[in-house]
């Protein structure tokens, strides 16, 4: 983390910390974890910050919450390269790099509008299979449908 | 092999190894020797035919297959199909047929519908067709026929001409050569019907030789097949967009002349203006026989995910 951010943000106690985001995806990242502010965590979000690596950075701090290492995968979509701390009583207690699962089911949207998994009425989760890890490809496993990494933010399944 | 059929769910060709399509086809020529006579293999079993999407030749198929073999068949079919179901969702209506029969038929304008019927539904699913994507049963009659024919699938340079974008039927028939060992395979289409990416995908995986082209007349001396289908009219989402590529293609005698004598035609039909009147009667049209093996190979698959005795 860079100086200026932790004059800014304290550190947490317990929780997690969402590491080397790339700039301006912080928010995409709480939106596949299912996380929209009203859960009661105190949560910080530092967009833009300065990076070694990336240049440019999010991060997201999360009080009180581990993060299930499904939830972490999940992340892996939106933040390919992002690190993940876990903090206890204030220190470090495991430090993991994100890996994408081979099956993502419920998180995104299919861009197919004909797909079956579009039909609002049927009780239906999307599945996608991931084919290709770097980049980032994903198939629909009910349309065939082929996502390439840059559209997966815009089919982050939005809370409707 | 039998066995590998028995309650088995047919949602798309890519399914289906090399092997159990060679069975099948076994199977379909010992049933073209009884094709005329009426079987009582199913007797006693209800096939259900769910047509959400209007159908005529696919739907008749499957149900003289099924009369054919003893079956009895309760269907609806298009308009029917939204008066059965008063709003309720394809859930729902899978449910009640999969207590009413012993293995439903399906056809859907969705991709997919048929996959999740199948996760609903205890009884086997029989995909006739789900939007653009999969069609399997076309894609085993259209290689049985080219087995029929040239007494091989493998080895037979293709071209596939018309909408690649939006045709169940020729991404199927695509599908079903790549479980094969063809020479080349010609993807010819105009740029607006260029076929997906995930079928570009899939071939380069089964690493098999493929070319796009604009016109099949550059590539007419190659060939041994030319499977040829209509512009998907009611899948456009844009009505203007069918416009512009209709009629684009055509396929004359005078254009077959310039390939191979054993050139042979294939079409999935209902067939438009895609297919001049001239080559219906010509020995490249194949696609008349290729109708005619509908029955059998129908008759084959029913009778073995219901595991009757042969």
């Amino acid at each position: 983390m860079s100086e200026e951010s932790t004059l800014v943000v304290s550190k947490i106690k317990n929780g997690t910390v969402i590491d080397h985001i790339p700039a301006g995806r912080a928010l995409d990242i709480l939106t596949v974890l299912n996380i929209n502010g009203r859960e009661g965590y105190r949560i910080a979000i530092l967009m833009n910050v300065e990076s070694k690596k990336l240049g440019k950075k999010d991060i997201i701090k999360i009080e009180g919450r581990m993060l299930s290492v499904e939830e972490l995968n999940i992340v892996s979509l939106v933040a390919p390269r992002a690190t993940i701390n876990i903090i206890e009583d204030f220190a470090v207690i495991t430090k993991h790099r994100v890996e994408t699962p081979n099956y993502i089911e419920g998180v995104l949207r299919c861009p197919n509008p004909t797909c079956i998994t579009n039909k609002r009425s049927e009780p239906i989760k999307t599945k996608f299979k991931t084919v290709s890890k770097d980049p980032i490809k994903l198939q629909c496993e009910y349309c065939g449908a082929i996502i390439a990494w840059n559209e997966i933010p815009k089919l982050i399944a939005r809370k409707r | 092999m039998k066995e590998r059929f028995y309650q088995r769910d047919v949602i798309s060709i890519l399914e289906f190894e090399r092997s159990e399509l060679e069975y099948l086809f076994e199977i379909t020529d010992k049933f073209l020797n009884y094709i005329d006579r009426k079987l009582h293999l199913l007797d006693g079993k209800i096939i259900a035919l769910a047509f959400f999407e209007p159908s005529t030749r696919t739907r008749l198929s499957f149900e003289v297959a099924a009369k054919k073999l003893g079956a009895d068949v309760i269907s609806f079919a298009g308009e029917e199909a939204l008066s059965i179901s008063k709003g309720e969702n394809l859930t729902d209506t899978i449910k009640m047929l999969d207590n009413y029969s012993d293995l439903i038929v399906i056809r859907h304008r969705l991709e997919g519908a048929a996959k999740y019927a199948a996760e609903i539904a205890e009884k086997p699913i029989i995909n006739a067709g789900d939007g653009k994507q999969h069609h399997p049963t076309q894609a085993m009659i259209d290689l049985y026929t080219i087995k029929k024919l040239f007494g091989a699938i493998d080895g037979l340079t293709y071209g596939v001409l018309g909408d690649l974008r939006y045709g169940r039927a020729i991404t199927s028939f695509i599908y079903g050569i790549s479980l094969f060992r063809p020479k080349k395979v010609y993807l010819i289409s105009p740029e607006a019907l260029r076929v997906r990416e995930e079928v570009l995908e899939l071939l380069r995986n089964k690493n098999i030789v493929y070319e796009e082209k604009y016109n099949v007349e550059e590539v007419i001396d190659q060939l041994d097949v030319l499977y040829v289908t209509r512009i998907q009219k009611e899948r456009f989402p844009d009505p203007m967009e069918y416009e512009k590529v209709r009629g684009s293609y055509r396929v004359t005698y005078e254009l077959l002349k310039h390939g191979k004598k054993e050139l042979k035609v294939l079409h999935p039909l209902p067939k438009v203006d895609e297919i001049d009147h001239g080559v219906d009667v010509s020995t490249y049209a194949a696609y008349y026989i290729q109708a005619k093996y509908g029955v059998p190979i129908r008759m084959s698959l029913l009778t073995l995910i219901l595991g009757a005795k042969l």
